[in-house]
């Protein structure tokens, strides 16, 4: 599959949905950019896992990844941007090649680094050294952990994986990270396993907390709820079971206007593994270029100023839809 | 009418008020009142709800509080175990009846 292939506009019959740009008219709201404090690396699409979900197509298969050259202008752009946060995600980052030089040469230039992993490409026998750059280094990983139940866990991201990613979780509490006294921060992001909102935050964080806690013996720091975004692979799964158009339509009804003022585009800036800048990791998967405009790290010299107008389209519904996608 | 029930007219449940806004305005405060998180948390309260949408058998409330269930968090293994125990109080229901049967019989038999 070449990247034009995850570059796909939501299938619906003309008509069928009301245009996100139309909702945010009708509210009298316009999506510009805050201040940018975050700096998102997609590494790539090369993953060890096929996850129903992925709104990125990301799998074993896939040939993108980001180079060295590319890691180098990532980094000089880190330098210069000052960002408060920088959040690497892919694909699976382990898989990455150049992921030891990008972590190294990042980390002096913000206080703040996030790693995501899938957990399963983070403790495959082979990554002991990765895990105690991370840890030396002081990053904090946010890890995807969508269900409590096996089954469900499995359906969405393939089989076995639940298991795995409980061992990797007790193997990271074992090196420090989860435990409050530690500051080595473990962060769960659960999406739902399936064509249906996530529960509300809180609620999921206290019962995740409790559960794994007497079932494993596993601590966390904080637990994060997404949507799923009807792109990529769960584009595709909706569509092969009928259920894009209802899913669809349940998120524009949970439509909620306020949740625009806290939206991660507003304060984020997302390089590919290419080097081209987005608004957000969905516009990246959708080929929408950050404020429309094709533009390569090594062009800039800061973060985008306040002001510039975001990218929007109709998966934008997924990040306004209830409390909103922070 | 091909079929009494069909997905759709889920939807179309507010406007059972059109006819008689007032009980339905107090019916519909009253219903998201009680669902509303209290003493139990809204998940509990979707879960007890999803038992007795199979209890009465309403294709309708199966539908809304399967998707209920699942946007609160609980999982199909918590749900199935929560049809079970309706399916449990139907049977039993049933079942402890039985005692009727065997209070007449023994009142007619030698």
């Amino acid at each position: 599959m070449n990247r034009d292939d995850a570059l796909q506009e939501i299938r619906l019959p003309e008509g069928a949905l009301e245009p996100f740009r139309q909702t945010l008219f009708k509210h009298g709201l316009s999506l510009e950019r805050g201040k940018t404090t975050t700096l998102q690396i997609n590494v790539g699409l090369l993953c060890n896992q096929t996850c129903r979900h992925c709104h990125l197509n990301a799998g074993p298969d896939r040939k993108e990844n980001m180079d060295a050259d590319t890691a180098d202008a990532v980094i000089a752009y880190a330098e210069k941007g000052g960002f408060e946060v920088i959040d690497i995600t892919g694909g699976a980052p382990e898989l990455n090649p150049n992921i030891f030089k990008l972590i190294e040469g990042i980390s002096p230039y913000s206080p703040k680094l996030m790693f995501r992993s899938n957990l399963t490409a983070l403790n495959d026998g082979k990554k002991d050294h990765l895990m105690n750059l991370l840890k030396d280094e002081r990053v904090q990983i946010v890890a995807s952990f969508p269900s409590l139940n096996e089954a469900q866990a499995d359906s969405q991201r393939g089989d076995g994986i639940f298991q795995k990613s409980i061992n990797t979780l007790q193997k990271l509490n074992s090196m420090g990270y989860g435990h409050g006294e530690t500051g080595l921060e473990l962060d769960l992001v659960c999406n739902p396993t399936g064509a249906f909102l996530p529960a509300p935050q809180e609620q999921s964080a206290k019962r995740f907390r409790d559960v794994l806690m007497k079932k494993w013996g596993i601590v966390f720091n904080n637990l994060f709820v997404f949507a799923n975004v009807p792109l990529g692979r769960f584009h595709d799964w909706l569509e092969e079971k009928g259920n894009l158009e209802p899913y669809l339509k349940r998120l524009v009804s949970s439509f909620n206007s306020c949740a625009t003022d806290g939206l991660m585009c507003r304060t984020q800036v997302s390089v590919s593994w290419d080097g081209y800048l987005y608004d957000c990791d969905f516009n990246l998967a959708r080929g929408l270029h950050m404020g429309k405009r094709k533009t390569h790290v090594s062009e800039l010299d800061g973060p985008p100023p306040s002001g510039s107008p975001i990218a929007v389209a109709d998966h934008c519904y997924t990040c306004t839809a209830g409390a909103g996608f922070t | 009418m091909e079929t009494y029930y069909k997905p759709e007219d889920l939807s179309k449940f507010p406007d059972i008020g059109q006819q008689a806004p007032e009980l339905t305005r107090k019916f519909f405060d009253y219903y998201n009142a009680v669902f509303a998180e209290g003493a139990l948390s809204e998940r509990e309260k979707s879960l007890i709800a999803l038992a007795v949408a199979h209890a009465v058998k309403c294709p309708y409330c199966i539908d809304a509080f399967t998707q209920a269930c699942l946007e609160k968090g609980s999982n199909l293994e918590e749900m199935t175990e929560a049809v079970h125990v309706a399916t449990a109080i139907r049977g039993g229901a049933s079942l402890v009846h039985g005692v009727q049967m065997r209070n007449i019989a023994q009142k007619m038999s030698m």
